[in-house]
């Protein structure tokens, strides 16, 4: 079946503007976007073939690991800080990985989409500690930069920031980057995982990566594995760990892999492939 | 003295006990060591000026004088859970990279596997509950993490009772001696036989009457 129509959608975007909130009867022409959506939307359609090539993956967490034989090669690493007066620095990074957690979900992410781009975005020290000044400062500046997908296997639960990372979260929507969080593994209440604008994670039990579940009572929207996964860890070493951190990359990684297959399909298509595909959902479910 | 501390001190006076708060806590960890049928289960408290972990209860396996044991707050395990505010759970705690030997040998018991939760009140970590070595072919489920996490919650708020009483006592004996003695008298009044009362009353309306500006 066609794939999205993308000349036809950055046509329209750059064509002469329209005003932001209506639309004129001879507008209409204007925004026609031809999705080639089909009738039923099958794992195949979606990302059959697909090596996750083209799509930049940023992984925003404790760094990663470059070389790592479940990593591979990393594109681009950066490191986030925030200087006295709030301004955030970033600048290219050569460290790696302060503790594992990021090398985990790269991964993961590798481990489904072989052939995408990985972007390091460290905004977690050691010990998996970070102050949510940066993760505010990272997300922001990944942002801008149009990843096509953000994993974020971190929440806060700081309320102060939850009103930023909101805003955060709505701009990466309209500019179709993704953010894929995780849920938090406790009852609690802790953000961006809990905005609408991202495709929020949570785990099942299955050891299988290709199984996923949309869930019809969010806030959690999908499950995928993060039961005894085998991770990349430091020093070219795995770990068997449990928890969202490590169903979110899962997710990240059918994204990116969809995304290779229909170049810049926004976040709420994206999401609903996500959903069509699911294993509990259709008539294959 | 600012309102806050008077009502601190006031309710020193009027709470129960330290001893009230520390034996919820240690039924908080029997009850989880009961229900994963585990090993042994401890509450962990941060001491955020000293950036230390300090045992505030212990059930099972090398719980002898445990209480009080302090370690750095980025230590091991427990300093991994209360970083990143997520359970943990380790099958082989002792061959994963986050595993400090030494401080675990100090407390007397090695586990093999176990689980960790932070205790989390509002936005604030205020340390970690852990269950050491589940029984035997007792395989990990999700929804295990899941009931923990639930229990820590009834934990982080017994932790919060604790952490509260104890900001009131050091917030009173911060004063003169006058507010401690009213103190001390509110708490005595608190424990008389109710037959005493009503005569305690009246001597008390009578001080009031007598001391009034």
């Amino acid at each position: 079946m066609a794939a999205l129509n993308v000349a036809d959608v950055a046509l329209h975007e750059t064509d002469e503007e329209l005003p932001a909130w209506s639309l004129p009867a001879d507008a209409v022409d204007r925004i026609r976007v031809d999705l080639g959506w089909p009738a039923e939307v099958t794992r195949e359609w979606a990302f059959g073939d697909s090596t996750g090539a083209g799509v930049r993956v940023c992984i925003l967490d404790s760094g990663v690991e470059a070389g790592h034989p479940l990593v591979g090669a990393v594109q681009e690493a950066y490191a986030v800080s925030v200087d006295d007066e709030g301004n955030a620095i970033v600048a290219e990074d050569e460290s790696g990985d302060r503790c594992g957690h990021g090398t985990a979900c790269a991964g993961v992410i590798r481990g489904l989409a072989p052939e995408c781009d990985l972007i390091s975005v460290r905004v977690l020290g050691e010990g998996y500690k970070g102050s949510g000044r940066v993760l505010l400062a990272g997300l922001r500046w990944a942002i801008e930069q149009g990843y096509d997908v953000i994993n974020m296997s971190l929440s806060t639960t700081k309320r102060d920031f939850a009103e930023l990372l909101h805003e955060l979260a709505d701009s990466a929507y309209f500019r179709r980057t993704v953010l894929v969080a995780s849920a938090h593994n406790m009852p609690v209440e802790s953000y961006p995982w809990r905005f609408s604008s991202v495709i929020s994670v949570g785990s099942h039990e299955d050891p299988d990566p290709f199984v996923y579940y949309y869930n019809p009572e969010p806030p959690v929207e999908f499950f995928a594995r993060g039961l005894e996964v085998d991770v990349a860890w430091l020093d070219g070493s795995t770990l068997r760990c449990t928890g969202n951190s490590f169903a979110t990359p899962h997710v990240s990684g059918l994204c990116a892999l969809i995304l290779s297959k229909h170049p810049r399909l926004p976040p709420f298509q994206l999401k609903s492939v996500l959903a069509l595909t699911s294993d509990n959902v259709g008539p294959s479910a | 003295m600012s309102d806050d501390r008077f009502q601190a001190a006031v309710a020193a006076g009027v709470l129960a006990g330290e001893e009230l708060h520390r034996s919820l806590l240690a039924s908080i960890v029997e009850t989880a060591r009961a229900i994963f049928a585990a090993k042994a289960s401890s509450i962990f408290l941060l001491d955020e000026d000293a950036e230390e972990l300090v045992f505030e209860a212990v059930a099972g396996e090398g719980s002898e004088d445990l209480v009080g044991k302090r370690f750095p707050a980025d230590t091991g395990i427990a300093g991994w859970v209360l970083a990143t505010r997520q359970p943990l759970v380790l099958e082989d705690v002792q061959g994963d990279p986050r595993f400090r030997r030494e401080a675990a040998e100090s407390t007397g018991y090695v586990p093999k596997a176990m689980m960790a939760v932070p205790l989390l009140y509002e936005d604030t970590a205020l340390g970690v509950l852990s269950v050491l070595d589940r029984a035997k072919d007792n395989r990990f489920t999700l929804a295990e993490m899941d009931l923990l996490s639930r229990f820590a919650n009834q934990a982080a708020i017994g932790l919060d009772l604790l952490l509260r009483a104890r900001r009131a006592r050091t917030a009173l004996e911060g004063t003169d001696e006058a507010l401690q003695r009213l103190a001390h008298l509110g708490r005595n009044l608190e424990a008389l036989p109710p037959e005493r009362r009503p005569s305690a009353l009246r001597l008390l309306a009578a001080l009031e009457e007598i001391i009034r500006p």
